[in-house]
């Protein structure tokens, strides 16, 4: 298939038909509006449904329907939106059901702004509801990497019984660039435990999130927790780019991280030994990879377009061997590469 | 020897968590003995509200989603998109449907959605204790209304089958009860209604049944049964408020 | 090499259009591309701009802030970017949307009434188009090669066949553009 040019909400939206989505259910918001806008032309044309739901609210309970009927099904909204989606999400983490979740961050918090942003990066990988749970959180860069974790999110979400989620951003849904789109996925995986009507062959389905005993709630939770274990070995992916011998290693994901790697080009030329480590699945971090990424690091620094919110799961992850330093805008601001180079060479003048 | 009552196969031979006196019980037995009578419970989905009928999976034999509170409408939604040859249920409560859903029903009746809504009105929050409900009476006294639902304070009753008599997507708007045997035959009907008109998709369809709560009433079972004739069908006047093909015009003819 | 575009004038001129063609003429020669679009309240009516990247690397940031090329169709996308143009760079201005010209030594300006050209070759609307064929014509080496037979090639994958005369005189548009 030959490369098209094409916006990242778009290339999403054909990425998840594609994937074998069956279900799409929104609700309008900026700056996430053209991937909706996509599906609602394309998806009943193609076997699927589309609606557009009345709430953020609905629209997330109406993917925890279609999901538990067994089918692929994704709801896209950006920040506030996301807010509003936090009670479905829980619920469907805690009902054990699969689905594709697409945040196109904006500024926040509140109503916030329109412009790019990577400011829910905690609501993503810490707090997107209550209770003991986790989203597969997967963090492109590109609209190519949009497209190939659009397919990833829903294999591995079925795979772990688990909603996966799709964190981009403003700059990367509306920005358009090249993209090949993989074959269209020809069957899903079974689900027996799909509550789609027993036909008299077995027994009754029952989808629920309900444990009224400690002990039986404790367990659900428990053998959820080993499938995220093995989420934790199996699932976490991440670049490293001019790393192998780099004094000071930038880390960042998504949109920042494509400023970050301008940033550190020009630092190369300057004659400074920076890389770019880059997690692409946000949930799991990628502990192995940063730690293997930073061997020669004497300072390691987050650039992120929020306060610093990553940060976080960098000192984490390094278990502070290093010391992390932070760089950021946000509200909307997209960090120039000049910005961050100066904070590069600042760092490079005081490890002297 | 004549078999001339058994548990319909659609319940589940459990025992349920109801109150004494409580006519979920009823209400459950109704639904099922619909879909035994129209051989649907293999392709049936009952979605569960919050609220006393929260584990109403465990009770009924057809596959079940338990809803968070208020969305059953929204979740039936994704069930009926995603298979639309299935029959799908929600089993709701006044608190559930009439406040913190009113929007998911509201709009799943405007877009005329296949789905059949059972909705119970006791006017009180039963699983939580006793507190006011939007269906609670004026006057009637809850754990959130010591003193009487005063209208000035608190606002009117929210009457919801008139209220979705108005959606241009409703197909069928009818109130009943089970406070008495003519009445539950009645309940019956307009269960057994909803369901035809979802197989034979005809629109949304919801039945209101004015059900009890002897325990947060303060009552008997037989006083509870007796407040249902005194002071609730007066306020809640049964009947069908709206009783339309929505999708197949022609057949309405 | 990386070329660093910005195309900018009021919603409604095509800035965004222009810049996809250019983008996508690009994409057809084998270039890294990246197009990125100003998107809010300031489409409807606003100031419009778009930044456009060809590289033969992939493509960092693709908001371009200091751009080796400016496309202003009006005074105030002139007014904003004109000071952030790189030394050497370029500048393209639709002369009939704005009198100011440029005070800088150390770029090229080229003042083009696209607006009156597109009036008088019943071609109204397409100065976004006449623009680009002077931007294909004076920067021969910083698009990757990008000729008026590739903007037609792109002309042909962005607007369906179905409208074959819009491909037309966008064609028209560039060849004029190519002229002046």
């Amino acid at each position: 298939m030959e490369k098209v040019l094409m916006k990242g909400n778009e290339a999403l939206g054909e990425a998840a038909m594609r994937a074998g989505c069956k279900c799409f259910f929104g609700y309008p918001i900026t700056p996430q509006t053209e991937l909706s806008a996509y599906l609602a032309k394309h998806m009943a044309k193609r076997g699927g449904a589309f609606l557009q739901a009345e709430s953020e609210i609905a629209a997330v309970n109406m993917v925890l329907g279609a999901s538990s009927c067994g089918v692929r099904a994704m709801t896209s909204s950006s920040s506030p939106g996301i807010s509003l989606k936090s009670e479905g999400i829980s619920y469907i983490a805690g009902s054990d059901l699969p689905c594709v979740i697409v945040n196109v961050q904006r500024g926040g918090p509140g109503l916030g702004g329109i412009q790019p942003s990577q400011s829910d990066y905690w609501q993503a990988t810490k707090a997107l509801g209550h209770g003991d749970f986790q989203l597969l959180v997967y963090a492109p860069a590109s609209v190519q990497e949009t497209v190939d974790m659009t397919f990833k999110a829903f294999d591995e979400a079925d795979r772990y019984r688990m909603p996966a989620m799709i964190l981009s951003d403003g700059l990367l849904g509306q920005m358009m660039e090249p993209v090949m789109f993989p074959d269209i996925v020809p069957d899903i995986p079974e689900k027996p435990w799909a509550c789609c009507g027993h036909k008299n062959k077995r027994e009754h389905n029952i989808i629920n999130s309900l444990y009224l005993k400690p002990d039986e709630l404790e367990n659900s939770v428990l053998e959820r927790y080993k499938r995220y274990d093995a989420v934790k070995r199996e699932c976490t992916d991440a670049e490293a780019y001019l790393c192998d011998d780099a004094e000071i290693v930038i880390t960042a994901y998504g949109a920042s991280a494509r400023v970050a790697k301008s940033a550190v080009n020009a630092a190369r030329e300057k004659g400074i030994k920076a890389g770019l480590f880059r997690p692409k699945t946000l949930y799991p971090y990628p502990v192995n990879e940063i730690n293997e990424a930073c061997q020669s690091a004497k300072t390691v620094l987050s650039v992120e377009m929020s306060m610093g919110q990553m940060v976080d799961d960098v000192k984490l992850a390094l278990n502070c061997r290093i010391p992390v330093e932070f760089f950021g805008r946000t509200g909307g601001i997209i960090p120039t590469p000049s910005e961050v180079l100066e904070k590069i060479e600042s760092l490079n003048e005081r490890s002297r | 020897m004549a078999v001339v009552f058994e548990k319909p196969h659609a319940l589940c031979d459990v025992a349920n968590h109801y109150c004494p006196g409580c006519t979920h019980g009823i209400i459950h037995r109704l639904v099922a003995e619909v879909i035994d009578e129209m051989g649907i419970e293999g392709d049936t989905v009952g979605i569960c509200p919050v609220g006393c009928s929260v584990m109403a999976y465990d009770y009924f034999n057809c596959d079940m989603i338990e809803a968070p509170h208020g969305r059953a409408p929204a979740v039936a939604t994704g069930v009926k998109r995603a298979k639309p040859d299935s029959v799908v249920f929600t089993y709701q409560g006044d608190g559930d449907l009439a406040a913190i859903g009113t929007c998911e029903t509201v709009h799943a009746a405007a877009r005329g959605e296949n789905i059949t809504v059972i909705f119970v009105n006791n006017t009180i929050y039963g699983m939580t204790g006793g507190q006011m409900a939007p269906t609670t009476i004026p006057g009637q006294v809850t754990q959130t209304t010591p003193y009487g639902r005063d209208p000035k304070l608190q606002g009117f009753p929210l009457k919801v089958c008139e209220l979705l008599a108005q959606a241009d997507g409703t197909a069928l708007a009818q109130r009943v009860s089970v406070d008495s045997i003519p009445h539950i035959r009645e309940a019956k009907k307009a269960i057994r209604k909803a369901f035809e008109n979802q197989v034979n998709k005809r629109g949304f369809s919801i039945v209101e049944i004015l059900s009890t709560c002897p325990t947060n009433w303060g009552m008997t079972p037989l006083e509870a049964l007796e407040r249902v004739r005194t002071d609730m069908i007066p306020y809640y006047p049964l009947g069908v408020f709206k009783d339309k093909d929505v999708w197949n015009r022609e057949e309405d003819k | 090499m990386l070329t660093e575009i910005i195309f900018s004038g009021f919603g409604g001129q095509g800035i965004l259009f222009a810049g996809k063609c250019l983008a996508y003429s690009a994409m057809i020669l084998g270039a890294e591309i990246s197009w990125l679009p100003s998107y809010g309240p300031e489409m409807r009516g606003g100031t419009a701009n778009c930044s456009v990247c060809i590289s033969d690397e992939p493509i960092g940031s693709p908001l371009v802030t200091e751009p080796d090329i400016l496309i202003a169709m009006n005074t105030p996308s002139f007014d904003k970017f004109e000071p952030a143009v790189k030394p050497e760079g370029v500048i393209i201005v639709d002369s009939n949307m704005t009198e100011r010209k440029s005070q800088r030594k150390d770029i090229n300006c080229f003042y083009v009434p696209a607006a009156q050209i597109a009036q008088e070759n019943e071609l109204a609307g397409m100065a976004n188009i006449i623009l680009l064929g002077k931007l294909i014509k004076e920067c021969p080496d910083k698009l990757n090669g990008v000729t008026a037979e590739t903007a037609e090639k792109a002309f042909r994958k962005i607007i369906p066949v179905s409208r074959e005369a819009m491909i037309l005189k966008n064609i028209s548009a560039l060849t004029l553009g190519m002229t002046c």
